[in-house]
């Protein structure tokens, strides 16, 4: 089933064009990456997802319901939620906040106390630092808690931005792990990358992007095995 | 159940100090030059606090606080001058001016960011003065002569309710998010929080505490002209919140006290005082760069001492 279905859209970042005639398409249940240099436009690409960005043109439909220009609060609301590039986390907060405000738009206190735990459970690291100042985090650590915030909306669809960045080959290792673990437990994950290897090691599709347009398509199998991404994105031979 | 402990202790030194104020200067003890001085700590601080919830807590720079305080100074001047109203409704309604000129102003220049939103502010501050200044209703450049109302109770009084407000904001899911924006303004979106909103709320609801300030302080000094209310004024205020360091409200009130009356006392040697007041400001810069009481509040030191080891409160 679709969940998330993007149409022919167009970003610009004032007059840069920074997105053309993109379309993409996430099933329930898949992991799906997207991959390509530096600029390309993904980041652009999650943003708009979000609601931090407006696209000019085209259409964003979630579950069936046009999410495209709305605001993030009510695309949150909605089940999308959006662990940015960076990390972000809200340094001279304690950990156990930080996570609370992941939880901001939700009114099941039952609820949010057990999501609490089960990040617990998935980050045990976080509950040791639970009355810690974010700031103080490792960036394995930061990066753990960003995610295990986005897990604390509850949401349908994560949109993950860069997870590997500037952390340690053991940590990323966990960190796809995880990616695994909460899409075995039925969230939708959308991925966006450097480290298209592992990206694609994980995914089940994955997308290409370009100078702002999406250049290929496929299973991550076969884009894994096609020439021009090995050439360009997996080292080469 | 801690919470409200904390805030009976609160309330209890409150009353204490008020008491012994108010006893000496009942008695005479104090003369009104002391009286005087502590009205103008207690307006001080108010002023501060309210600053602190905007910069501090919600972390938008905004150097026209002095621009608000005009507001509710004239507002509450016209409401006993010339409506002839009593005391407590000017102070109310110079409030209530005051956080709706916040909100005009907040809503178009709070979209902007750091440096961006400190002109603007600065800028609307300054329109407000040179609107009193051509408004000859209120007196233009001569000012306008107020009678002296403000005492000691009514500055106490206003003081605590500032300071009850403003902490219990903060410690509300309301005030997490507020800090939310102030720490990252893109998380903050991402998880869902209307970041415009807060902003907007925490600039009136800091207006509205200045504009209280302004009828405080209008009616403590027989007339008030636009000449009192320019960016010096703001810088003033700003200079509160920095020293007392950005986030922590016993900080700026720390600080108001300490300001307040260094200012106060070097009044007797006006060829120095500018340059006393100054070194004061840079000594503290370079020892606490972080301000008196960094983001730490005094209630964090009674924790600590419980807890000798340093707790684990800040990572410690």
């Amino acid at each position: 089933m679709t969940m998330l279905k993007v149409e022919n859209i167009d970003v610009f970042y004032g007059n840069i064009q920074a997105l053309r005639d993109v379309s993409i398409t996430v099933n329930q249940g898949e992991i799906v990456s997207l991959i390509g240099a530096n600029g390309a436009g993904k980041s652009t690409l999650l943003k708009t997802l979000s609601g931090l960005l407006k696209p000019k043109k085209g259409k964003i439909e979630f579950l069936d319901k046009s999410i495209s220009g709305k605001q993030a609060q009510s695309i949150v609301k909605a089940g999308i939620s959006h662990v940015p590039e960076g990390r972000r986390v809200f340094a001279n907060l304690t950990v156990e906040e930080n996570l609370e405000l992941g939880a901001f738009l939700r009114k099941d206190k039952q609820g949010i106390h057990q999501d609490m735990q089960k990040v617990y459970e998935i980050f045990p690291r976080l509950l040791e630092r639970k009355k810690q100042h974010s700031g103080t985090l490792s960036g394995g650590e930061q990066q753990m808690l960003a995610m295990g915030r986005a897990i604390m909306a509850k949401p349908k669809l994560v949109l993950l931005d860069e997870p590997s960045m500037g952390l340690a080959p053991l940590m990323v290792k966990t960190i796809f792990q995880v990616i695994k673990d909460i899409n075995n437990e039925g969230t939708t994950v959308l991925l966006v990358e450097q480290n298209a290897n592992m990206a694609l090691s994980v995914a089940n599709r994955g997308y290409v992007i370009e100078t702002g347009r999406v250049v290929l398509s496929g299973s991550a199998l076969e884009l894994q095995n096609s020439e021009e991404v090995k050439l360009a994105y997996l080292g080469g031979h | 159940m801690k919470k409200s402990k904390q805030f009976w202790l609160f309330i209890i030194a409150a009353v204490l100090v008020y008491a012994v104020v108010q006893f000496f200067i009942a008695n005479g003890t104090m003369n009104q030059f002391y009286s005087n001085t502590f009205i103008f700590i207690a307006i001080n601080i108010i002023l501060a606090v309210s600053l602190h919830l905007v910069i501090g807590i919600t972390g938008q720079f905004s150097i026209g606080h002095a621009g608000f305080l005009a507001v509710g100074a004239y507002i509450s001047a016209i409401v006993t001058m010339k409506l002839d109203l009593p005391f407590i409704v000017a102070i109310i309604v110079g409030g209530m001016v005051a956080a709706l000129a916040g909100l005009i102003v907040g809503i178009p220049s709070l979209r902007l960011k750091g440096d961006y939103l400190a002109i603007a502010t600065l800028g609307f501050a300054e329109i407000i003065r040179i609107v009193f200044l051509n408004i000859d209703y209120v007196g233009g450049a001569a000012g306008m002569q107020v009678s002296h109302l403000t005492t000691w109770t009514y500055a106490f009084v206003c003081l605590v309710i500032t300071i009850i407000v403003i902490v219990n904001f903060t410690n509300s899911r309301h005030g997490i998010a507020a800090i939310s924006v102030r720490e990252n303004e893109i998380a903050s979106d991402a998880m869902g929080i209307n970041t415009t909103y807060y902003k907007v709320a925490a600039f009136a609801i800091g207006s509205f505490f200045a504009g209280v300030a302004g009828a405080l302080y209008s009616h403590n000094f027989y007339i008030i002209q636009p000449s009192q209310f320019g960016f010096l004024k703001s810088f003033d205020i700003l200079i509160f919140v920095v020293l007392g360091g950005l986030g922590s409200l016993s900080g700026a009130v720390l600080s108001a006290i300490l300001l307040t009356v260094v200012s106060t006392y070097l009044q007797g040697y006006p060829e120095t005082r500018m340059i006393i007041y100054s070194l004061v400001l840079i000594l503290v810069m370079l020892y606490r760069p972080k301000g008196l009481m960094g983001t730490m509040e005094i209630t964090d030191y009674f924790k600590l001492w419980r807890t000798p080891k340093g707790g684990d409160q800040h990572g410690k």
